[in-house]
């Protein structure tokens, strides 16, 4: 390629970064900039894991450039330059060694940190705190999130209130087909499986409302069953249960059927009085007998 | 009447099953006008003749090679045109804008692209350039069962056609490329795009699972006199080991499937949600075929990379016996970690942390490969030919994605990225950069060797480099989309979240893939054009160093008229180096596979038992798959040894006027 072709290409592609990298600042990437003390934590180990792959990575690079530029044919006919070939060298117990090695060093650290990780952050592992933790339990329904909290009883669509600094035990089931409860900002997911009760841990560190996903294909209406994890000092939970507990609608096993028919882009709302073995018979209705509330 | 007449006959199969939208009705249009002006031009010409005897009836694996060839290519288009469907709903698809498809539609058109890619793409790339020339690199004239060959050639397309049949009548499957009940179950998914899944699926990889056997039994029982193992080209070695996964992982999915197929057809419970089903355990069964599943098809494109790289740096390949315990530890560790599909199922700390070490530890054998194809360059005379710009490109972005594969592989992190965007771009660097991009530079290098001529080199460089800058435009976006919580397979999301930008950069990173696709196509029609310039008249246009180039290009209907022996790797190198390739002193008479009808009428047949299966037409499915088992019986039964004999004089003839050819040249 010519030089200055090579300038140009240099120039685009600079230019091509900076704005890409200007439009990526300005924007919000949940995982990189947690809410969450499991949110965070996992991003301790993303930082972790990288770094260690860049030990092997970044100099295998470097390999690469230089090899593939010495030994290029040309070269070896350039006058002046002294290229070694050696057709018939195709083993070295050292060399061997060596990318065998370092590997398994490397891995077997990396071992180590998804062991530990993988049992400090296990999603069902309550998080230690003094405070009482919230349960919430979460119903995937065709197509919008259910959340019911027992202890408060109350519940609500595609809106999740949670105290910030207080640990939140989420129970997640489905009335339909599997989905996957994830809210990026706080960390983590988990399968919201049908006649299953799966559970996640997490807490929120600071106050803001968060997206949450449903984060896997579950028919025509999947795309519009986002919803709003809302985190706020324990002031304004409080206030909000409050409101939710004035709520118009009742959550009985009548109105769930009619909030479990497929709809989407449900607006959020809020129900009273809901009741604390709603739940439980969600999970059993997989079972038999099925329970009689919720047939 | 006419209702009647439908449900008593026709199962399922009404008016309803065609297409109603726009888009299925024109590619339904350009499917039957296609066909037809296909089938007109053959009768125009007068074909039909040369066509059944040459082709559709051969049973020689060069021809079934190119005809796996043409199969992937035209449904890499299929798979290509659904991936540029996709990047564009995902890129208009926001806030008040509803993009171009319906949610229905678009998972559809996801759920065939993810199915043609892997099982008609990448598997069709894979069989193709296995038949074209594991046989001469092991110094053998066959593959050990050149019937069975030709009947696993027929089921894959038969399952293809099945596929591709959704868009004229009925729908496809809108659950995915791997169809996780309870969605893919009756209740969820009535239609019979599931069943047309199912039975695609179903079709091809019995045929995929015979291919296995074959290929399995030719490297251990078709080898050239002292060719033993450890002397074998490491290509030979990778597909040994692929087709190994092959027939252990196959049969799950038969298994599968087949339940499956009973939940829906039969009101049977494997896989419900309730009534005792489990719907977990599909997902461990899939999973159990689907992860070797990757393996499978990578395996022979690093064989691919393993040859390229020696032959183009003119140096033996480091490290072959690392090579070789690198593939089988990959192909040992293939079958432990299934279940980092779903750490988020919820199987608890200890399981999820042992099967995601498990995953780690295959960046082990992989890494050593990268060091030995970079080592066989180090002290080479490398020269830079297009196989060698998509190897360069596999090395960059393969490792980044193996670093993306680490990451995963830490189950918290999983927790995190599971299902996002990200894992999209994950697994794309690993199929694209490693699989797909060692197929096309396989097809590069082993395209004399099949036709006889070469290929454009220039045109070869600027496909090469539109698909890897379009690479990472188009993948690279998806990762940051992950981390921003972008899940897979939305169809539409909100214009506060700001992904949008990302979506159409990816969106034009596709487009620019597609214009390497174009330049491919463009490359082979310059090469056929000035094909009498590009001939290969010595058999060895890349200073090779396996057995298939001790052949002419093309090569040989038997391959070799007197059968090699070799005492080294890198035979045919060996014999440059010192004696030349030998020229027989007296010919004997060859005895060849000899075509036969029986694979296309049996593949016919499953076809015509998968579409009555899918429809629910019994009389059909009974009628054909009774037709199945008398095709076998009558080919099996009869007199005939399948074989024929080339005369003595003639293979004399060809052998002579080659040399000749060579020595001129």
């Amino acid at each position: 390629m010519k030089k200055k072709y090579k300038i140009g290409l240099g120039v685009v592609l600079a230019v091509f970064l900076a704005v890409a990298g200007w439009y990526i600042s300005r924007r919000s990437i949940p995982i990189l900039q947690p809410a969450g003390t499991m949110g965070r934590k996992e991003l301790h180990l993303i930082i972790l894991a990288c770094v260690l792959a860049a030990v092997v990575v970044l100099p295998t690079y470097a390999i690469a450039i230089m090899i593939a530029v010495k030994y290029r044919e040309e070269n070896h006919d350039k006058p002046g330059k002294r290229v070694k070939y050696n057709p018939d060298f195709d083993h070295s117990r050292l060399f061997e060694s060596i990318w065998w090695g370092i590997p398994i060093v490397i891995i077997g650290f990396l071992s180590v940190v998804a062991w530990n990780s993988s049992h400090e952050l296990d999603p069902y592992k309550a998080l230690v705190s003094d405070k009482k933790p919230l349960t919430i339990q979460v119903v995937a329904l065709d197509w919008k999130w259910l959340f019911i909290y027992p202890d408060q009883g109350v519940a609500s669509v595609n809106l999740a209130e949670i105290p910030v600094g207080v640990p939140v035990d989420f129970h997640v089931t489905s009335d339909t087909i599997m989905n996957s409860f994830w809210v990026p900002a706080l960390g983590g997911q988990i399968y919201a499986m049908p006649g299953m009760d799966t559970q996640l841990h997490e807490q929120a560190d600071k106050a803001g409302s968060f997206m949450g996903s449903p984060a896997n294909i579950a028919g025509s209406g999947f795309s519009r069953m986002d919803f709003t994890v809302r985190a706020a000092p324990q002031a304004t939970f409080d206030a909000w249960v409050k409101q939710a507990q004035q709520a118009p609608r009742q959550l009985t096993a009548q109105t769930y059927r009619a909030l479990a028919k497929p709809s989407d882009n449900v607006p959020v709302t809020y129900y009273a009085g809901a009741s604390s073995s709603l739940y439980n018979d969600i999970v059993m209705k997989y079972m038999m007998p099925q329970p009689e509330a919720v047939k | 009447m006419m209702g009647l007449f439908a449900t008593a006959w026709l199962g399922r199969l009404t008016w309803d099953a065609f297409p109603h939208v726009l888009v299925t009705q024109a590619a339904a249009v350009g499917i039957v006008v296609g066909g037809l002006v296909v089938l007109a031009l053959i009768t125009y010409f007068g074909k039909w003749r040369w066509l059944w005897h040459e082709w559709l009836t051969t049973t020689n694996h060069k021809r079934i090679g190119v005809m796996y060839i043409i199969v992937a290519v035209l449904m890499l288009l299929r798979g290509g045109s659904d991936a540029l469907m996709m990047r564009l709903q995902q890129a208009t698809s926001v806030g008040a804008h509803a993009g171009p498809f319906s949610p229905d539609m678009f998972q559809q058109v996801f759920s065939a692209h993810g199915t043609i890619m892997i099982f008609f793409v990448a598997m069709g790339l894979m069989f193709g350039l296995i038949n074209l020339v594991l046989p001469q690199q092991l110094g053998s004239r066959d593959v050990a069962f050149p019937f069975m060959n030709a009947l696993s050639f027929w089921l894959f397309t038969a399952g293809m056609v099945l596929t591709n049949l959704s868009l004229v009548i009925g729908e496809f499957s809108a659950a995915g490329w791997l169809a996780y009940p309870p969605l893919s179950e009756l209740k969820y998914s009535p239609g019979v795009g599931v069943d047309y899944w199912i039975w695609s699926l179903q079709i091809a990889g019995i045929g995929s699972l015979m291919s296995g056997i074959n290929f399995m039994v030719t490297i251990l029982k078709n080898r050239c006199k002292g060719m033993t193992l450890m002397k074998m080209p490491v290509f030979a070695w990778s597909v040994f080991s692929s087709m190994s996964l092959v027939a252990f992982a196959f049969p799950i999915l038969t298994v599968a499937l087949t339940l499956l197929y009973f939940d829906r057809a039969f009101g049977m419970h494997f896989f419900t949600a309730g009534a005792g089903g489990n719907a977990m355990m599909y997902v461990n069964l899939i999973w159990a075929w689907g992860h070797p599943e990757v393996y499978i098809l990578v395996l022979p494109a690093f064989g691919i990379y393993s040859e390229i790289v020696a032959t183009y740096s003119r140096k033996r390949l480091f490290g072959y016996t690392s090579m070789v315990w690198a593939l089988w530890a990959i192909v040992f560790l293939s079958f432990t970690v299934w279940l980092h599909h779903f750490f988020t199922m919820g199987a608890g700390a200890d399981v999820n942390a042992v099967f995601g070490i498990a995953t780690m530890l295959i960046a082990i054998p992989t890494g050593v490969k990268i060091f030995n194809w970079l080592f066989t360059m180090y002290r080479g005379r490398i020269r830079f030919a297009s196989p060698m710009v998509w190897f360069m490109g596999f090395v960059f972005l393969f490792i980044s994605g193996g670093v993306t594969g680490v990451l995963m592989a830490v189950p918290p992190i999983d927790f995190q990225v599971h299902n996002s965007l990200f894992l999209v771009a994950h697994f794309h660097t690993m199929v694209v950069t490693g699989v797909v991009f060692g197929f096309m530079a396989g097809l590069t290098y082993w395209f004399p060797k099949i036709f006889g001529f070469r290929l454009h080199e220039g045109l070869g460089k600027i496909a090469a480099w539109c698909w890897i800058v379009g690479f990472v435009l188009a993948f690279f976006p998806l990762y940051i989309l992950g981390l921003m919580g972008a899940t897979r397979r939305l169809d539409h999301y909100s214009a506060s979240l700001g992904w949008q930008p990302l979506f159409i950069v990816a969106g034009v990173g596709v487009l620019v893939i597609a214009a390497g696709v174009f330049f491919q196509l463009l490359q082979l029609a310059v090469s056929i054009w000035q094909r009498n310039e590009r001939r290969d008249l010595t058999g060895d246009p890349w200073n090779g160093r396996t057995l298939e180039w001790a052949t002419a290009s093309p090569t040989q209907e038997y391959n070799f008229a007197v059968l090699p022996e070799v005492t080294t790797r890198d035979a045919f190198w060996e014999m440059k180096q010192t004696t030349g390739l030998p020229e027989a002193k007296a010919y004997h008479d060859i005895r060849v596979p000899k075509n036969s009808p029986h694979p296309i009428i049996i593949a016919g047949f499953a076809f015509l038992a998968g579409f009555g299966f899918i429809w629910h037409i019994w009389w059909l499915a009974a009628i054909a798959l009774v037709g199945v088992l008398a095709t076998i019986f009558t080919h099996t039964l009869s007199d005939d040894d399948g074989e024929r004999v080339i005369p003595a004089a003639e293979v004399a003839a060809t052998e002579r006027a080659w040399h000749a050819r060579r020595k001129a040249a």
